[in-house]
């Protein structure tokens, strides 16, 4: 079998996905929890973190966190459901739903938020 | 406890809590989605969510999920992807979840009573 030939399946990149997005969401968590803690200190604190997350670029960090977001959604009930359910013939279609499901996902917000 | 055992328990607990946080992600996110219509100001966030008993109920639920499913994934990327010994991925799965644990509700608590200051 050629090194890295495992790679080259969506399985694979299901599994990448989920663990990256896993990660990423972890990270992103207490950054979260602490701009959501700024009403704490009143509204024209969390509204001047607003006012910044307004920008273009800020939105696009938005829009690929909703993506990461749906994306760890969708890849973990895929997951669960290969683990409970024994769903594997269908899978790789399933890990195209979950894909297509996610950025479907970023995309209404991206949409909306503009 | 052996250590078979407790990674039994983890498997265990990081599938209920992720069964917990597939409700609330679906609800977060389409409360993302049709919250930023028309952009987002703290007044509409705390409006929304302050003094309101069911929503302070699903994001304590939701937080203490993500407490439970994200510092044992962490810690499985941890074990299967670094050098750390397993003493050092389980303090950095206990730290994770006190972190979580104490900002988040911090936030939730902050944002339930926030109405008071508008």
């Amino acid at each position: 079998m050629k090194t890295g030939a495992h790679r080259n399946h969506p399985h694979y990149w299901a599994f990448v996905l989920h663990r990256v997005s896993g990660l990423l969401l972890a990270l992103f968590l207490p950054v979260h929890f602490y701009v959501l803690g700024l009403a704490i200190e009143g509204a024209a604190t969390l509204d001047g973190f607003l006012d910044w997350s307004s920008t273009p670029l800020a939105k696009l960090g938005e829009t690929a966190l909703v993506i990461l977001l749906a994306a760890h959604l969708t890849g973990g009930l895929r997951l669960m459901a290969l683990e409970f359910l024994g769903t594997r013939e269908s899978s790789k279609t399933a890990v195209a739903v979950a894909t297509g499901i996610a950025i479907c996902t970023g995309m209404a917000f991206a949409l909306n938020g503009t | 406890m052996p250590g078979a055992q407790i990674e039994t328990k983890l498997w265990v607990w990081q599938r209920l809590s992720a069964a917990v946080l597939g409700v609330c992600v679906f609800v977060h996110l389409g409360m993302i989605i049709y919250a930023v219509q028309g952009g987002l100001n703290a007044a509409e966030i705390i409006t929304r969510v302050s003094g309101n008993f069911l929503w302070f109920v699903f994001y304590a639920v939701f937080i203490l999920a993500v407490a439970v499913h994200a510092p044992i994934g962490v810690r499985t990327i941890l074990n299967e992807m670094t050098p750390l010994s397993p003493k050092a991925t389980h303090l950095v799965m206990a730290v994770l979840c006190l972190v979580i644990l104490v900002m988040g509700f911090r936030a939730v608590i902050g944002l339930y009573q926030a109405g008071a200051g508008l």
